[in-house]
């Protein structure tokens, strides 16, 4: 069976959205626990005491953090049930490169389009929607990242759709007109009810993020 | 298995190509080496290799490329499945994944924050290469490895970073050994593995070409 699965998670991180569309796809039932940021609770550091950091997945009282590895745990335990990395090692290697590069460009960058100010901010801005046409060229003709199917670049992905409304408002500037392959895919990408069910709101996102800014003192 | 299958675009300081020369190693697969001019211009090869990032190492496996070496490591485990590097348990592998990422997170950029800074600044990097020296010593626990009593996975990813100790120390005034013994022991028993001996450059010629680096970044 399932076991005991806690997620430990916060509504607007992008980390836990992408573990709630995985349980999802895989079908499997967990206890939700919300933490209330930026107060993080002595649970959360008892079971991230490095990075405490959400969202952490608890499986039978133990603790997996780092949201991407989390995802491949998920694939690994549950794996019967809509595979989310390919079987082949390249593929899998390929999968891994271009989840990797979400985190070290789109996140990143996308932090900047806020964090930022002045010339850094337009350059942020510049760079975001630059990475966002990379994605744009691996994606190509196919419906998901994952080929036919919805998989792990997908769900690594999808959940920073969430987000473009605070980066757009905070950074004034509009991200679905200068890639629209990309809205096409998030828009495929919503149709999956593990999707449409997990992602934060754009808009308690934005209340969310405007407590964060306040809370890192960027005006 | 052909040496031509397998090609390796490398650059010998780098401690993320040495994961890779490790992993090989220890699989026991044959392979051929470029060395990129990273300074003097980078070859076509890499370029179109890995044009997102344009950096080594890439492993080419019949003519396919793969980069970033930690992803580059686990595809050499997955290809070439004996020896194991990873363990076989979900949550082993998990925890594995989780210390290469930690390590890849923290441990060179810490240590770049030592030779390239000076005063106060090199003070406190000194600070936390050393907490992140302990909490890896937490997660090798009494074992002799951190998966256990085979060299694994996470010892590939972390051994090479420490060819580059010798630099941080001498330019950051203090010994490792003497702030982390757990972790130094665990340093040693690794480098009397075959592969990684073999692998990894004279800790000396790193000093010199970090020497190099500092006069580059006006450090001096």
């Amino acid at each position: 069976m399932d076991g005991e699965v806690i997620l430990l998670d916060a509504y607007a991180s992008m980390f836990g959205m992408r573990l709630r569309i995985a349980l999802a796809e895989k079908g499997v039932k967990y206890e939700y626990r919300e933490e209330n940021l930026p107060k993080k609770s002595p649970f959360l550091f008892q079971m991230n005491p490095i990075h405490k950091k959400v969202p952490v997945l608890i499986h039978n009282g133990k603790p997996i953090c780092e949201s991407l590895i989390a995802l491949q745990y998920i694939d690994e335990v549950w794996h019967d049930k809509n595979p989310l990395l390919p079987s082949d090692p390249y593929k899998r290697a390929q999968a891994r490169l271009w989840a990797d590069f979400v985190d070290q460009k789109v996140h990143t960058l996308g932090r900047k389009t806020w964090s930022a100010k002045g010339e850094e901010q337009e350059a942020a801005k510049k760079e975001f929607i630059e990475a966002l046409k990379v994605l744009e060229g691996e994606l190509g003709e196919k419906p998901y990242f994952g080929g036919e199917e919805f998989g792990y670049v997908d769900v690594a992905l999808i959940p920073f759709y969430s987000w473009f409304h605070a980066y757009e408002t905070c950074g004034n500037f509009k991200i679905g007109t200068q890639c629209p392959k990309f809205v096409a895919w998030t828009k495929r990408s919503m149709q999956r009810e593990s999707v449409s069910k997990s992602l934060a709101d754009p808009e308690k996102v934005y209340d969310f993020f405007l407590i964060l800014k306040k809370h890192f003192g960027v005006e | 298995m052909a040496k031509e299958d397998v090609l390796l675009l490398d650059f010998w300081v780098s401690p993320f190509c040495s994961r890779v020369k490790i992993a090989l190693a220890e699989k026991g697969v044959a392979y051929q080496q470029r060395g990129e001019d990273i300074f003097g211009g980078k070859s076509e090869l890499l370029l179109k290799s890995n044009p997102i990032y344009q950096k080594v190492p890439v492993l080419l496996h019949d003519g396919k490329p793969m980069c970033e070496s930690t992803n580059i490591v686990q595809y050499i485990d997955e290809t070439w499945p004996s020896p194991p590097l990873l363990p076989s348990s979900a949550y082993d592998r998990a925890r594995a994944r989780f210390w290469a990422d930690f390590i890849d997170k923290k441990l060179f950029d810490a240590g770049g924050n030592i030779w390239k800074t000076k005063g106060e600044d090199q003070a406190a990097a000194k600070k936390e290469l050393i907490q992140i020296l302990k909490y890896l010593e937490g997660g090798l626990g009494d074992k002799d490895y951190f998966g256990g009593d085979s060299f694994g996975f996470v010892d590939i990813i972390a051994i090479p970073l420490t060819n580059w100790f010798f630099a941080y120390e001498k330019f950051g005034n203090f010994k490792v050994e003497e702030e982390c013994p757990k972790f130094a022991a665990w340093t040693k028993r690794c480098l009397g593995r075959e592969s990684v001996a073999k692998t990894l450059p004279d800790p000396q010629q790193v000093v010199e070409f970090v020497s190099m680096m500092r006069k580059m970044h006006g450090i001096e």
